[in-house]
This record gives structure tokens, sequence and C-alpha cells, in this order.
């Protein structure tokens, strides 16, 4: 990769090179995961559904289930009805979900299978579902599937039944297992009475028993699911990833939402304890103030080896963008911020947190590529990389520590019982990102610069 | 052999697995679609064709769909490479909802068209464009294109027909060959030739050179490599080679077939995987490449390799001993290989299955084995669970997914695909193969388990 990636930039409008992003229907089979005894399936060739599940088993480094239509040659002329009934009957007789959500692909969205149609004339057990969300893969990104998964949920269960919950309805966007769990303990410890869907904790961080659960005990239940219609407010996290099923709920059962970033960093961060905070109209609990101290404790402790840092962010634009915040309050530069998911929103928004912190000199870009990331640091480089693991050849091939944050991460474990959200997740980013830079430091000095205390 | 079927496998299933007894009478159904509905391990066309021509070095792999198809197999091989790295990129002409109603020959035309010209000092010797599902159901004419800007260019650009729908990974593996004899120059004669090419290899952590390394002890050239650490240059001239020697039956025998019919080149099927068969294929060899004397100078060299590697197994063979593997993979002849390497270990293998293996390699396999195992086509991991439980197997060998399901189970694993961690071909690769299933079955960590397994 270090050969093909000049310096030299140069016009490149149809080809994509090392993407930072994927398709539609791993966002919502990821959002599947996150519903209790729910099995998701790819309504498409065999070789969807097992890149999704080999990824996902990656990242995960947990058993990732999901089913398929085995498209062949005749259904991808006849449509994939037929296909999709029988693996329906197979998929209850045989592995016994509650509900099996069912996602599009390229190749039924292309030859114009009618899910609502099928799954309308469909035999379903009694007490058991099927819902269905359309992802076409050449539309947006796999945050754009989680989003359209999300979505369906509220489609085909949340319902308005006049008697009000008195509870928040909680989107937690394209997040971690640890990350759930945070966001829930920040709820409990703010006495805020939730719902929260989808919920992947308890699903792809399962413990280990030496018992195999083919539906371990996590994710959002039905019922939970219902009930969402008669909540009070909807907080959705992530404009991309979770609004538009905030949306939908507000359209389908009256119910007012807000829309914050995903709590990552100390900013956003603050903004979603307040914005809880308001809710139940008590002042920010203690054990809050005490991690948001712990953090700005740390955060001066060590903000000379920050301040003046550039760094390259690529990621999903709902991870990547209050993460950027996060540096500016850090003292460093985003110098680079990449998502491959289009969306000029996210190019505005940047721009403006950039403008406004008086940083001129970076480049901001949605539906953008590693290459081009790489093309840039060439020319200009950074100390820093913040993403995936796909960035370990940039970091590689220039030298740059890299800090895995986003998805997928492939190349190392536990991070998925690690949260990168709240002040605790801040902390922690604070904590890697410095390991990374101090250890490049202490492996690259002259013996005689070596310093033990840091 | 008599079918037998625990509770709950789905019915059309019943054929596809044969659980060995005494007597023989009924024959396994393989080589099918898999069924709808099942969460089947298996991959589709283009991830077949992807995983056969990926390790091709120096050649762009451009993949003409939607982004998933490129994300999803950006450098998973494993595959290394002595020289260019330019295969590890990921080039997708990103293919949107434009694209599929007005159709994406311009697209990828321009694709093609942008990077040559951005790569003019620096021209790759071939580009291979992959047709994903979506390009069989629009009808882009990709073989016009490539035609087209192989003329403008003068640049080798070879289609490769891989939509996912259209049959299984077998079928993209005969797409991957009929790409390769694309590249073969047709013209060149193998008369008095003294080499020959490897097929079914890809080099993964480093096994190609260890075969080579074998060879080249013997003065035996290796003309072309299929297709672990290959350049298009070599691949060229492989037409030119005396004897093909076939590993990975399953993605090279239809290869090998062509070769001999096209330029009346034989082909042997070899195996590297263990001890006995290391030492079989080479004397194979040996007796069609080289005289008399050098055949005898084979036959003492593998009798020291043999002893050494058996002294060193000795110290595996009795903390191994008793032990009963099971066996998941893709091929038949690997799976073949794998049961009597666990033979010679002391280990009985009691399940033995493959995605995509042939009647004849069932066979086999029902020979080596003793009665009551259990042997599967295009398995899932419910059935694998069930057998894997019901046999009280230790160890599972298999790939990605069917890792963390071991895991989970309590029982060991060893990852014979793409993610394996040492070489395991040769006698090296044989000791290799005992020290990492020792390493798991006999981790410590398997004691901290509730239950107890081991």
């Amino acid at each position: 990769m270090i050969e093909l990636t000049p310096e030299k930039l140069y016009n490149r409008k149809s080809l994509v090179i090392n993407p930072a992003k994927t398709c539609q229907p791993i966002g919502a089979l990821y959002a599947s995961l996150g519903i209790h005894r729910c099995l998701p399936h790819s309504h498409g060739s065999q070789g969807c559904c097992s890149y999704h599940r080999m990824q996902l088993t990656r990242h995960f480094k947990d058993p990732v289930m999901a089913s398929t239509s085995s498209f062949t040659e005749g259904s991808s002329v006849f449509g994939g009805a037929s296909n999709l009934k029988t693996a329906v009957k197979n998929i209850f007789s045989i592995y016994n979900p509650d509900i099996i959500a069912v996602h599009t692909t390229c190749l039924s969205e292309t030859i114009g299978d009618d899910l609502n149609t099928i799954i309308r004339q469909m035999e379903v057990p009694e007490g058991k579902f099927v819902i269905h969300a359309n992802t076409p893969s050449y539309k947006g990104s796999h945050i754009t599937g989680f989003a359209n998964m999300t979505s369906a949920f509220v489609t085909y269960f949340c319902e308005s039944s006049g008697r009000p919950n008195k509870k928040v309805n909680i989107i937690p966007g394209f997040t971690g297992p640890a990350d759930i769990r945070e966001i829930k303990k920040m709820l409990a410890i703010a006495g805020i009475d939730y719902l929260i869907f989808p919920d992947i904790s308890g699903v792809a961080d399962a413990p280990m028993t030496g018992d195999y659960k083919m539906y371990p005990d996590g994710g959002t239940r039905i019922w939970e699911l219902r009930d969402a219609g008669n909540s009070t407010l909807t907080i959705a996290l992530g404009e991309f990833s979770s609004q538009p099923a905030a949306v939908n709920l507000e359209n389908k059962c009256g119910i007012p939402f807000k829309v914050f970033e995903i709590p990552i960093g100390i900013e956003s961060t603050d903004r979603f304890i307040t914005g809880l905070v308001n809710l139940s109209s008590k002042d920010i609990p203690y054990e809050l103030e005490e991690e948001r101290g712990q953090l700005v404790d740390t955060m001066l402790d060590s903000h000379s080896y920050f301040f003046g840092k550039k760094a390259a962010v690529a990621g999903d634009p709902d991870v990547v963008a209050p993460l950027a915040e996060f540096l500016l309050s850090l003292g460093m530069i985003p110098k680079y911020v990449y998502t491959g998911t289009p969306g000029k929103q996210f190019d505005k928004k940047m721009n403006k947190l950039l403008e406004n912190a008086g940083f001129s000199g970076s480049i901001v870009k949605s539906k953008g590529d590693l290459f081009e990331m790489h093309q840039h640091i060439k020319n200009e480089p950074v100390d820093i990389i913040l993403g995936n693991s796909h960035c370990k050849y940039i970091s590689k091939a220039e030298n740059i520590p890299l800090v895995r944050i986003g998805f997928p991460i492939l190349d190392r474990y536990a991070h998925s019982y690690f949260p990168i959200i709240g002040y605790k997740g801040a902390l922690r980013l604070v904590e890697m990102m410095l390991n990374a830079i101090l250890e490049k430091q202490d492996r690259e000095c002259n013996d005689e610069d070596m310093e033990l205390v840091m | 052999m008599k079918a037998e079927a625990p509770n709950k496998i789905i019915k059309e299933r019943n054929d596809y697995i044969l659980i060995k007894q005494e007597s023989k009478n009924r024959s396994i159904k393989c080589d099918s679609d898999s069924i709808a509905g099942s969460v089947s391990q298996r991959a589709c066309v283009y991830c077949g064709a992807r995983v056969v021509l990926n390790p091709i070095t120096d050649a762009w792999h451009i993949v003409h769909g939607p982004i998933g198809c490129a994300s999803y197999t950006w450098d998973i091989r494993g595959s290394l490479s002595s020289g260019p790295e330019i295969y590890r990129n990921s080039f997708s002409t990103d293919l949107g909802e434009e694209e599929v109603i007005f159709g994406g020959e311009k697209k990828l035309e321009r694709s093609i068209d942008e990077i040559i010209k951005a790569n003019r000092d620096n021209p790759p010797p071939v580009i291979f464009v992959y047709a994903t599902c979506i390009i069989g159901v629009i009808g882009d004419d990709i073989e016009a294109v490539c035609k087209k800007v192989q003329t403008k260019h003068n640049i080798k650009v070879v289609p490769v027909k891989s939509p996912g729908f259209a049959g299984n990974k077998s079928a993209g593996y005969k797409a991957a060959c009929n790409a390769l004899l694309e590249l073969m120059d047709k013209n060149t004669s193998n008369m008095g030739s003294n080499s020959l090419n490897i097929l079914g290899d890809f080099n993964l952590a480093g096994e190609m050179w260890i075969i080579k390394k074998y060879l080249s002890l013997f003065n035996i050239n290796v003309c072309s490599q299929f297709t672990g650490d290959s350049r298009c240059r070599d691949i060229k001239k492989a037409a030119s080679a005396r004897l093909n020697i076939v590993q990975c039956a399953g993605s090279m025998t239809y290869l090998a077939k062509k070769m001999r019919a096209l330029y009346g080149i034989p082909f042997i099927n070899v195996s590297f995987f263990g001890v006995e068969d290391t030492k079989e294929s080479l004397l194979k060899i040996a007796d069609v490449m080289c005289g008399e004397d050098t055949v005898k100078k084979v036959y003492f060299y593998l009798r020291k390799m043999e002893k050494e590697a058996n002294e060193r197994l000795k110290k595996y063979k009795c903390r191994l001993a008793g032990k009963k593997a099971a066996i998941y993979v893709g091929g038949g002849f690997k799976a073949i290989s794998l049961v009597k390497q666990f033979k010679s270990l002391g280990i009985k293998t009691v399940v033995v299955g493959t995605q995509t293996g042939k009647k004849e390699e069932y066979e086999s396999m029902g020979d080596l084995t003793d009665a009551g195992t259990v042997i599967l086509d295009d398995s899932n991991p419910f059935e694998l669970e069930k057998f894997i439980v019901k046999t009280g197997a230790h160890i599972l060998v298999g790939g990605v997914k069917e890792r963390p399901l071991a895991y989970k189970l309590g029982i060991a694993f060893c990852d014979h695909n793409h993610e394996r961690k040492h070489p395991l071909a040769g006698f090296e690769g044989a000791v290799n193969f005992a020290k990492e299933i020792d390493s798991s079955i006999n981790s410590p960590v398997w004691n901290l388990l509730g239950a107890g397994q081991q």
C-alpha cells in the first residue's frame, strides 16, 4: 500500500480506494442483534450474510447468527418471494426465534421484491413476528442500514395505547455493548426511567459459561418496543444513526424527540447529562460530577502532551463529530476529519466546529475514503490517527500511532467490554491516546533522552 | 452408512448428514445450493472468485458493485507477498442508485481511466474487474468495457464473471480459473521444460515459501504459482510448465483439467498438510520431475525430515493422546488431510464436514474414520453444535465463523483457514499444527470454566 499511495493528489471521482464505510445490510443486521431472541435475516445471495457474520464475528470475537434467503439464478429472475417463505418456515421450526428481522440487499432491491406484500402473505406462527427494512446497499452506508432497521422496529411494534408510561425512549445509535451499558448507567444515576432500543449489550458481549446460547439474554424485549409508543420523549443519539427512528416514532405515536450527539468526549457528554437532568429537574448527581472531575483532572495532568498535536479522524459520522470536538478541548488539531458515509450536513457541521475553534487548515470530508486521507497525511503528517482497524495500513506506512475507535476493529481484543461513551469513556480515550503518544516517544527517543517519569 | 438425524435438524438437511456405521447403504448429498433459511457457513460466487485471485500481488482488483463487496474482502486472506503490496488495497466502483437505474458501465470505465491516468509512471500489469450480484441483474456488459479500456490503455484488463447468486463458492472458483486462463500466454511450449506450476496454495502465513524451499532443494523449478505470492508475469508463462501439482483441489481442479486439455500439462494431487502427506507428495513430484539419482536423494532427505519431525512431535503426541476432533473446513481434500494428521497424533476425528466437498471426497472421509463419525455437507452452527456436543469433541478445526462458536461450547479451536497464525504446511507446518492444537486444548484457561470441560 505504500507504493500505491502517491503523495500527489489527483482527481478521482469514480473509483473508491480503501473505503471508510460499508453497505447498509450489515448495519441492519447489527441493529437486529439488539432485539431479544431476534434472528437477523439477509434477503439476498448467501455471500452477503456470510460476509456480515464474518465481519461482526471478527469485530466482537463472538458468534454472530443470521440466516439467508440463499438467492439462486432462478430467484433473481422470478423474485425471492418463495425463497423467503421457505426460509421463514425453516427458521421458525429450527432456530425458533421470536422475531425474524429481514433486511434487503442490492440484489433483492434491484429485482424489486416487495417485502410488505411477501410478509403479509406469509403464515407466521402465533406469537412470532416477521419484520423488514429496506436496505439497498447502493444507497448511504452501514449507518443508513442501522437507521433503517431501527426505524422498522418503530413501524412494526411501537403503539400508543393511550396510557402514558412516563418513560424516555433512548435510541443509542451504532455503538458497542459497553457504550450502551454506560448509557444505561448514566440514566440510572440520573434517575431516568427509560426504554432503550436496539440494545446490543448482553448479546455481543455475552459471558463465557460453557453453555452456548443462540439467543443470549440481552436485547430489547418486544413489550418494550411496543411500550415505546407510550413514552414522554425520545432521545436519539446521533443524527445519522438514530434520528430517522425518532422521526418515525413522532409521526406514528406523537412522541416528541430530541437529537443529541453520541456522548463521546466531555462536551457532548455534558450536553447529554444536562438534557437528562433537565428532564428529571434534579441537580446533577454527585456520581457523575465526580466522574467528570476525574476526567478533567487527568486531562489537566496530561495536557502538555496533547497541546498542538495534529490528528486524523476517520469513521462513522455520529462518532467522528463528537470525537473531533473532544480533540479540540484537549488542545489538539483535528487535521483530517473523514467519513465514508455520504451527507453534506457532516461537512457543514465539522467545518463550523473547526471555524469556531479558529482552525482553517483542516480537511473535512463526507463520502471520503482512506486512500485520499492517506495522501493528505503524506503531504502534511499528523501525530495520531483515530479510526478503525483499516487505518493500520496508514499507521504502519507513516509510523503514526493509531488508536482504534469505531467499526470494525478486527485486530484487537476486549474493546467491546470498555466504553468510549460518557465521562468514563472519555477518560479511556485520553488513556488510549496518551499511551499511544508516549509509547512512540519511549520507543523512538535516544537513550540519553529516555525519561522514567513522564 | 446409516442416516441419523438428531432432533429438529431441517428435514431437507437429512440427506446432507451421514453417521458412519459398519455398512454402507446411502451416500451423502452434496455440491448443491444451500437451503433457504439455514444459517449457512458458505459464501457466494464473488467470494470464491476473489479468494482465488486476490493473492496475485501486483494486480489491481477492482470490484464493480456497491461498496460492501469490496469492504468485506479488503485484505482478509492472510496471503503474504514477497514484493508488491497493491493487492492489499480495496478498489470499488461504489455503485449508487443512479448507476443501478441507468447502468454502471460508464462509471466502471471512468474508474479505470482515472486510476490509470494517475499511475502512468507505474501502470499495473493486470486489472481484474469483478462483477457482483447487481451487475448480473442490471446487465452491465463488463466484458465489453474491459476490452475497450484494455485497447485504450494497452493494459491487460480481465473480467471476472462472479455475480453472487449465480451458484455457490465453487462457481466463483471456476470464474477465477477462467480469468487465470485468459491471462496465460497461449503460444508457449513446454517441450523440454523442467518446471512445474503449484496450483491451490495461497501462501497463507508463508506456506508457499515452504513448498518452494523443498522443491528448490532438488532443483525443481517453479514456473507459476496459483496464486499465493504470484505476479502477473509468472502466471503468463504458466503454459510452459511440465507438470501441475494441485493442492486445493476444490478451487483448482478445474484449472488443472483445462490446462491439461489446452496445453497437455498433466496434473497430480498433492497435499502438504501433515508429515505423511508431505512425504508422499514430494515423492510423487520427484517421480515425475527428477531422475533416479535425485529421487534417491529426495528419499534420504524425506527420511531425515520425517525422523526430525516425529522427534519433535513426540512431546505433543503424549499431551494429545485420546482427544477427539471435529473438522469443518472449505474443501474435501483438506478435510481428508486433517483426518490423517489427527490420526497420526493419536486424535480421533468424530465430526468431519466441508462447505464444498465432492462425493468421492466424502467417501474417503468415510473410509478413514471410525464408526459413529458424523459426516456433514454445507453445515450450519446449529448442527455443528449438536454434533460437537453429542460426540464430545475436544477441538474444532475451522474458519473465522466457527472459532467463537467452539469457544462458547467450551472446546478448543484451530484456524485452518485465512486466519491461521503459523504456516501449517510441510514438516515444520506439521509441528506447528500439533503445537497449535496443544496450545488450545491444553490452555489453562479452560480450567477456569465452571463445568471443567477438559
